[in-house]
């Protein structure tokens, strides 16, 4: 975190709908969060929450209902045309599927050129230093590899030529969406060293979505969590791990498993499954699966408000610190 | 039951004969599993893990494979057995779960109707008897309102709902063994927890014994009693889990571990990443796999394969020619 007073983003009561077979499909609900300039905030959620609805939200790859992002104090969706392209390079999202997100019929040096070509940004030798840097900065020797093709790769190769792709105008926001998932246990942990040292490296503002709680705790330093298209809680990181103040935060920890043999056997485990967010429960959206609801629960949505300074909560009967 | 294991795998091996040279899969593997016990087999991609699963229950294709060694099942033999024979041993004696529920189920047959199937063609129930089984193996796997989802399609269920379904079918013939491949991968961390606890639940009501195969050392650390760690094609070390945890003598099995993001790690804690990439196995030298991205690796290391070597522990073997001696030794202390 820095002390810059004014956040790098600023999402307010962001609501993302799509049809569905004549319903309304509310994937984001009214979500609202700030992002400090080089701070890292996590995501987390079960699938269906939302999450990468709203990672896509913020970089208009999917139009927002409701709602406004801003970028360094400029409101993304109000743009449009050249100012919305031009703002737009100062973020940079990366996706899950490495394979998938590089055109397979493109040298990877021309991949990673890609951006540099499309705003005529460099050329010539110029071009090819920068792409020449890149590589090396995430690890690939650009004159054994810079000439071969993205089936040349492994998983984790190709997800550093998707990090350099997206380095490559030096964006201010980094959004990563499941950038490690589909990856191995080895190759992740690579992946998210090469994060945090880009990060420092770039002054890089990172927004980290994935479902993955242990792999965002290592990496976020504040984390909101995601239940049917709603921020439920955010908190610093360690904050929210050593005492998750709702209920829903507290059991997906709790489901959480652990490679070590002494984690305790008897948890509580998180039982069912989220409902359709076709037909979100009344209230509180958590209400069907947790062990606290009560009828307020069901008659009213409980509005986020802070438990601590920087600790937001949704939830009528917010869980205290054990002291 | 005699004394003699339930699955006795003795020098198993398989070989894919592919354009670029045989390729070993799985190399030399040797184990036992008794009766109601959990065994964990974790690796990589690429480590073996999943051709090792399907060589136990002889489903490699004829063509271009090579099985070598035995696998012997509750005393039948697998390794060679005609597809007539095996038929006999799938279900009643050993049946599978698959990662992907959505690929192992028939997309356009009812759920209910794939348990019926193997109760009436296997075990010579009538449709009403099976029908009512299946009612009751849906109800045994947690699925809530079983007499209605019978005749649910996959489509209309969720993804830990499908694989409820598969544990089902596989439950259907009464198995003593059941081989679960990445039951859990691609599902949340939520569902994640209730399919293993599933697992579980139904392993001791029902007397079975369980290999999970997985990439996820937090899927077998609290639900296996033993371990296998895969790498390559071979066993890297094997012994009872938390020896494996906590005794590890093998590089690779520290590396893997302490590659894993634990949640009580402070935030922005460097992992400890094992440099490169599992290796190719059609083009392996002929030393320890694990050489290349070692950091203890030797000319030994490189030129001769280490074999399995007891420990101190019972049961706790690994295979490496510069075994840490605790696990929190470090790197370079030992060399």
């Amino acid at each position: 975190m820095t002390e810059t007073t004014s956040p790098l983003l600023r999402v307010r009561d962001l609501s993302v709908t799509f049809p569905h077979h004549g319903h309304t499909l509310t994937a984001v609900d009214g979500v609202s969060f700030e992002v400090s300039r080089g701070e890292t905030l996590g995501v987390v959620g079960e699938s269906g929450c939302g999450k990468s609805t709203m990672g896509r939200a913020l970089m208009r790859i999917v139009e927002a209902r409701t709602g406004s992002v801003e970028l360094a104090g400029v409101d993304l969706t109000t743009l449009r045309g050249r100012a919305l392209r031009e703002t737009r390079r100062r973020m940079q999202m990366i996706f899950q599927d490495p394979i998938s997100s590089l055109n397979p019929r493109r040298r990877i040096a021309d991949i990673v050129a890609e951006p540099l070509d499309a705003w005529k940004s460099a050329a010539g030798a110029e071009r090819e230093a920068t792409v020449e840097r890149l590589l090396r900065e995430v690890g690939i020797d650009p004159a054994l590899h810079g000439r071969r093709y993205p089936r040349q790769f492994s998983g984790g190769q190709c997800q550093r030529i998707s990090i350099a792709r997206a380095l490559a105008m030096r964006p201010e926001l980094l959004i990563c969406d499941e950038v490690v998932s589909a990856l191995d246990v080895s190759v992740q942990a690579q992946i998210l060293n090469l994060l945090e040292d880009l990060k420092a490296e770039y002054g890089l503002t990172l927004i980290f979505i994935a479902h993955d709680l242990a792999v965002v705790k290592n990496i976020s330093d504040r984390i909101a969590v995601m239940y049917l298209g709603q921020i439920v809680e955010l908190a610093p990181a360690q904050v929210l791990y050593d005492a998750p103040a709702h209920p829903y935060t507290a059991l997906l920890l709790g489901s959480a498993l652990e490679a070590d043999p002494d984690q305790p056997r008897e948890r509580t485990v998180l039982q069912g499954e989220p409902p359709s967010p076709l037909d979100p429960p009344s209230g509180c959206r958590f209400r069907t699966r947790c062990p606290d609801a009560t009828d307020l629960c069901a008659r009213e949505a409980p509005m986020p408000r802070d438990v601590a300074p920087g600790h937001r909560v949704a939830c009528h009967f917010p869980r205290r610190r054990a002291d | 039951m005699s004394d003699q294991p339930l699955l006795s795998v003795r020098h198993l091996s398989t070989t894919f004969a592919t354009p670029a040279g045989p390729l070993r899969a799985v190399d030399d593997v040797s184990f036992d599993l008794d009766a109601h016990e959990t065994l964990g087999i974790v690796g990589e991609s690429g480590s073996g893990k999943t051709v090792l699963a399907r060589t136990l229950m002889g489903l490699q294709p004829r063509l271009n494979v090579e099985v070598t060694g035995s696998v012997q099942l509750a005393g039948h033999e697998v390794v060679g057995a005609s597809t007539a024979r095996l038929r006999e041993l799938w279900s009643s004696e050993v049946a599978m779960v698959f990662q992907d529920p959505m690929t192992s189920l028939n997309p356009v047959m009812r759920v209910g109707r794939q348990i019926d199937e193997v109760l009436r063609v296997r075990h010579g129930m009538d449709r009403a008897a099976a029908r009512a089984r299946a009612i009751e193996l849906l109800d045994l796997v947690g699925i809530p309102s079983a007499a209605q989802r019978y005749r649910a399609y996959p489509f209309e269920l969720s993804g830990g709902m499908r694989q409820r379904v598969v544990i089902a079918i596989a439950l259907a013939g009464q198995p003593r063994l059941l081989i679960a491949d990445e039951p859990t991968t691609g599902l949340d961390v939520t569902i994640q927890a209730q399919i293993l606890d599933l697992l579980d639940t139904l392993r001791a009501q029902l007397g079975m014994s369980v290999v999970m195969i997985t990439h996820d050392l937090g899927v077998v650390a609290t639900r296996t009693s033993r371990l296998l760690v895969m790498y390559a094609g071979r066993v890297a070390e094997t012994g009872p889990t938390g020896d494996v945890f906590r005794h590890h003598r093998m590089p690779y099995t520290r590396a893997l571990l302490e590659s894993s993001p634990k949640l009580s790690n402070a935030p922005h804690t460097r992992l400890a990443a094992i440099p490169g990439q599992p290796p190719n196995l059609a083009r392996v030298g002929p030393g320890c796999h694990f050489a290349p991205r070692c950091d203890l690796a030797s000319d030994r290391c490189r030129e001769v394969a280490p074999a399995l070597e007891p420990t101190e522990r019972p049961d706790h073997l690994f295979a490496c020619w510069h075994p840490l001696r605790t696990p929190s030794e470090t790197p370079g202390a030992s060399s």
